[in-house]
Formats: structure tokens, sequence, C-alpha cells
């Protein structure tokens, strides 16, 4: 047992490494942070001062090393714009991406996952296939489309929600309705094959052939079957609640992570970017160690298998 | 004898792809309170589906039509709730592969505990004497610690016994193994049929014994009922059915399989293959493959009838060799066929 946990902690200490280094290497290659800071016209010893003083004349590999060296005794850096500490910067806008994701991550769960087992259940019907129609154009429909579908709706023609912005707690509605319906619908349809696969196991006939009632089947017997699978897309949902709304706040101007990130790398605000990553990657990582423990206690198989490797 | 289940006219028809394809073409079938009854035949020759129809285990796909009493009780269309007291209770099921029947996430304990809440109102410590007495029942050895097992860290013999123990905690008057030895080596096979018999001698529990295998029906029943494409062909007491086997499927069956003692033979198969439900021919579904098939069998469907008190055939041309060992089969008298076809349609 703890051989397996200290492999997972490695591999997730590596797979944070890997993150950092590419997202490092990708940044120092695809533009001079100077160049944008800076004005157009700026003259070329400002420039060059400016490059001084942020290290970027160094040969990326000295560079990498200093950042490495930072990083581990915990400083990340600092934003190239305002000189603050980026982690600082990222870290308070951590909340604010929290109060649309979480809610979002409620729907999701709340909505998505009673859709599935109920269209598992009623497999053909009338109900199942516009559940599935509805879930389909939930997920095929690209997030912005959906966000101004309800800006127009709401906010233009009834005018009951405020289009963007995040002065008050309505502001968060059309957000929080976007992330949700995409994500509820992906795991609607996750659900739905998850429980349709668990159905047709001989277990379940098992289970009715003994005498257990129906709902009981399904509660007491496929669902946490069913669960083992649909774990996983619910562990990628919590590992994304950090990041995974660049897009909508974007269109709702919603002064979240996503948004930062979305500035910084057009800034080349080479220290945000890279702390805003790391931030994602944590959280990844950790979603997928959650998903791991979480396996483990829905099924006893791997479990039992690797506790013997 | 008491009849305990009696079928009539039992049909399934799978609604696929629009059509409806019929599986089950009528079937008439008697078990009796304590009695050991064989149903042989290949796959898809609707074994399973009988019984799965009965209890009303089968997916909505299905629609049942006939008669299913059970002490008196029609099964076919009743409610869910009342098939659900019934299940498990009265007539309980174990299945080909007892590895996939048990629920891989929960403790062999915790699933016969299940039945024995649900059956016998055992919870608690109750239940787990209860669950451990059943697994010692069924030859499992240290049983307190197998309650504490997860499916898959039993044999496959060894889980096929926690299913009978699982059955048996219902206290059922009726247990229908479904090919239970199928999927499991051959000494444990012996081992498995071997136990259901000693447990029906102990308890007088009747048996149906579902299986492909006319050798492993052989030793355990009083009667067998053999049936190909949906329909029963031949119904006899065991040992009538071994040495005297009327149709020419059964005979088929027989020669196919490997004698004991007596010299080596070359063990002879059936020609062609089982029809699909959905291509059955035009008159009786054997005809095809049968060396004794003439225009009326390809014509029209054979009915079946009594040949006496405890024999049933379905075949127009058997009737004329009652007495024709396995493999010999002998020609028919012309007249006498002429007649009997005539009686029969």
């Amino acid at each position: 047992m703890f051989g397996f946990v200290a492999s997972r902690v490695a591999r997730a200490a590596l797979t944070i490494g890997f993150v950092v280094t590419f997202a490092f290497v990708v940044l120092r290659l695809s533009g001079d942070p100077a160049m944008l800071i800076m004005s157009v016209d700026a003259p070329p010893e400002a420039i060059e001062a400016f490059r001084k003083a942020w290290g970027l004349d160094r040969p990326i590999w000295e560079q990498y090393v200093a950042y490495a060296a930072k990083a581990l005794s915990g400083d990340f850096g600092n934003s190239m714009r305002d000189g603050r500490p980026a982690i600082e910067l990222v870290l308070e806008r951590v909340p604010m991406t929290l109060a649309i994701t979480i809610p979002a991550f409620l729907i999701k769960i709340g909505l998505g996952i009673p859709a599935g087992i109920f269209a598992a259940l009623h497999r053909n019907s009338v109900l199942d296939r516009l559940t599935m129609t509805v879930s389909v154009a939930g997920f095929t429909v690209p997030s912005f489309v959906l966000a101004l579908l309800l800006v127009l709706v709401f906010s233009v023609q009834l005018g009951w929600l405020p289009s963007s912005g995040s002065e008050s707690w309505q502001h968060a509605i059309l957000p929080i309705i976007t992330l949700g319906v995409a994500g509820a619908a992906v795991l609607a349809r996750f659900t739905r094959s998850a429980m349709l696969e668990v159905l047709g196991q001989p277990y379940i006939r098992t289970a009715s052939a003994k005498g257990v009632p129906w709902r009981r089947v399904v509660s007491g017997h496929a669902l946490p079957n069913a669960a083992i699978p649909t774990v996983t897309i619910v562990g990628f949902m919590i590992g994304s609640l950090i990041a995974g709304a660049v897009v909508v706040e974007s269109v709702f101007a919603w002064p979240g992570v996503g948004r930062l990130l979305v500035a910084s790398v057009a800034n080349r605000d080479l220290a945000v970017v890279q702390a805003i990553l790391l931030a994602i990657a944590i959280s990844m990582v950790a979603a997928n160690l959650a998903v791991d423990i979480a396996y483990g206690w829905l099924d006893p198989r791997p479990r039992r298998g690797r506790a013997h490797a | 004898m008491d009849k305990l289940v009696e079928i009539r006219g039992l049909t399934v028809d799978f609604a696929q792809g629009g059509r409806s394809i019929r599986a089950l073409h009528g079937i008439d079938l008697d078990v009796g309170a304590g009695e050991a009854v064989g149903l042989v035949g290949e796959s898809g020759s609707g074994k399973s589906v009988t019984w799965l129809a009965a209890l009303g285990l089968l997916p909505g796909t299905a629609s049942i039509r006939g008669s299913v009493m059970l002490d008196g009780r029609q099964m076919v269309g009743a409610p869910r709730s009342m098939l659900e007291t019934l299940r498990g209770r009265r007539v309980a099921m174990i299945f080909q592969d007892p590895s996939s029947s048990l629920n891989p996430v929960f403790r062999i304990g915790r699933q016969i505990g299940e039945a024995l809440g649900l059956h016998r109102g055992l919870k608690g410590a109750a239940a787990e004497a209860e669950a451990k007495r059943l697994l010692d029942r069924v030859g499992i050895a240290n049983g307190a610690r197998r309650l504490r097992d997860y499916p898959h860290e039993l044999s496959g013999g060894m889980n096929q016994r926690v299913m009978i123990a699982m059955a048996l905690a219902g206290e059922p008057d009726l247990l229908i193994a479904d090919e239970p030895t199928t999927a499991l080596d051959a000494t444990v096979q012996a081992q498995i049929l071997a136990l259901l018999q000693e447990i029906r001698h102990e308890s007088g529990m009747a048996i149906v014994l579902i299986s492909h295998d006319l050798g492993v029906v052989a030793e355990n029943v009083d009667r067998v009922c053999v049936m190909y494409a949906g329909r029963l062909v031949e119904e006899a007491a065991s040992d009538t059915l071994f040495d005297r086997p009327r149709h020419p499927y059964t005979r088929g069956l027989l020669a196919a399989l490997p004698a004991l003692d007596g010299p080596r033979t070359r063990l002879v198969s059936i020609p062609g293959s089982v029809p699909e439900p959905w291509n059955l021919p035009k008159g009786c579904a054997f005809a095809p493959r049968c060396g004794e098939a003439d225009e009326a069998c390809h014509g029209s469907q054979p009915p079946l009838v009594p040949v006496n008190a405890a024999e049933r055939v379905l075949c127009f041309r058997t009737r004329y060799f009652p007495d024709a060992p396995a493999s010999q089969p002998q020609p028919v008298p012309a007249l006498q066929d002429a007649a009997f076809r005539e009686a029969v349609l």
C-alpha cells in the first residue's frame, strides 16, 4: 500500500513538473514579452533594459534553472505588468471562478446523473430519445454560442438578467447556467451508457431472480456498479473547477482565473501564465488522485489486485 | 404427483428492429412437486427463455403469451410486485456463468444476506449465522471467512456454490438451474451436479436442469424434455429417452454422445445447423437436417402428440419405429405411414 501511494505521488509530481517545463519553454519561444509590454515605439535601450531586468536576455536553460529553483521554494515570480507576485494575482481570482464553477458543478451532477439514469431505465422510449436529443444539443453547441443565446433571450429580450460583469449575484446566473447545461449534457450521456452497460449484466438478472424489487435492483445493484465509470468523468469535472470556465468568463466578462489567463497570455505575462498553469496542473492531478481513491472504494477488484502487486 | 408449475401454450416474441421474432412457439410443460426435469437443446432452442419468461425476467422487448400457473396462480401478465414475491421465494434460479452472476462490488455475505432478509426476514447476526450455515450446506468450508470475500476472490465452482446457497436462502419449491455447470471444469461440474442432487433429495425441492448436454441431464433427472427451435420435440422419462429415443433429433443428440463403455466408435454429428428464429422452414423446423423427412415434414408443422401416458413426441415419422435403437432408423412401412398421417392431419 505504501508503495502504491508513493508511486502515485511520484507520478503526480512528474506530471506537474512536466507541465511547468513544457509551459515554460513554449511561452519563452512564442513571443517577446518586452515588445508587448513596452509600447511599440519604445527606445531599443528601454526594451533591452526590460529584458535584462526580467532575465530574458539569458539563455533559456539558465532562465529555467533559476525559475525552477525559486519555484521549489514557493516563489513563482512576479507579474511583468504590475510587479505583484503572480501567485497572489491568481489566488485572488480563484474565489470568483469557484463562485460560478461550483454551482455549475452541482447542476451537472444534480441534472446530468438523474437524467442519464432515467434515460437508461426508459431505454428507447420517447422520453429517452428526448433526453438524449437535448443532451446532444447541450454538448455539441459550443459554450460561447449557448452563452450568447442566453444573453439574447434573458438579457436582451426579456431583460431579466445582466449580460456581463460581476457586480451582483444575478450576474453569476447566466455563466452558471452556460457551464452547467453543457456539463450536465455530457454527464447524462455518460451515465446513461454506464447504466445500460450495467443493466445488461448477469448479476442484475440474478438480483431480480432472487426477488429483489426492481427499484432496489436499480438503486442497490445497478447504481453502485454504474458509478465506477461515471466517477472518472466527475473527477475530471472537479479537476477543471479552477480553470474550466475560460470561454464563459470571457464572454460574460467574469473576473475569474480564466479571464486572467487569457489576458496574461495575450500580454505574455509569463509568471502569471505559469502560475495559472501550475494551479490547473495541481487541481487536475489532485482530482485524478481522488478518482483513484474513489475507484478503490467503489470497486473492490483493482484495489485488491494492486495491493498484492 | 402434485403439479407445481403448469405451462400451457407459452409463446415469446421479441420485438427486434420493427419486426417481431418468435422465440417460443407454444410450450406445454408441467413440473411436479419435488420432481427433477431436464430441459435439453442447443443454444437458441428456447430452454432458458421458457423459464425466464415464466418468471418475468425477460427484457421489455419480449411479449409473452400463454399461461404459467404456479400453485394455481397465473404468472403471465401478473403485476411485477406479485412476481417479485414469488421469485427466490417459490422459484429460484441459478445461471450459467456464476462469476458474472454475482454482483462484483458486494461481498458474498451481503448478497446471501439480502436474499435472507427478503424471504425470511433475517437481519444482522441471525442472517450471518444462516448465511454461514448455507455456505456449509453447499460445501464451502470456512464459511465465516468466505462471507467476507468478493466474487472475484472465489473460483467459478465456488461462486456457483454461492449462487446455490443464495437460491436456497428463500427455501424455494423449485430451482431452475440454467446451464449451471457449462462454464465450469469437468470435475467441478460433477461436484455441482452431485450437490444439486443431494439438496433435492434432502429438501424435496423440485429442480429443472437446463443444459445443452444430454450427458449432464441423463443421470440427474427423472424426466427429460428435448427442445428444438422454440418447440418441445420430445418428452419422456430419462430411462425411456435414453433407451428408446423417438425423435430423430433426440437420436442424433444421443449418437453424438460418446459412450463410456463398449468399443470406441466415431461420433456422429447432426448435419446442418439450427435454423435462425426469423428464418424457420415452413414445416417441421428439424426437417432440413433430418434424414427421414419427407414431403409432409417439409410442408406442415407436426404437433406434439402423446405416444403413451409418459411420452410425447413432435414428429410425423417416428411413431412407426418406436423401439428403434439410437443410430439405426428402420424403414417406414408406407401404408401405415399414410394412415398415421391421415389420423394426425
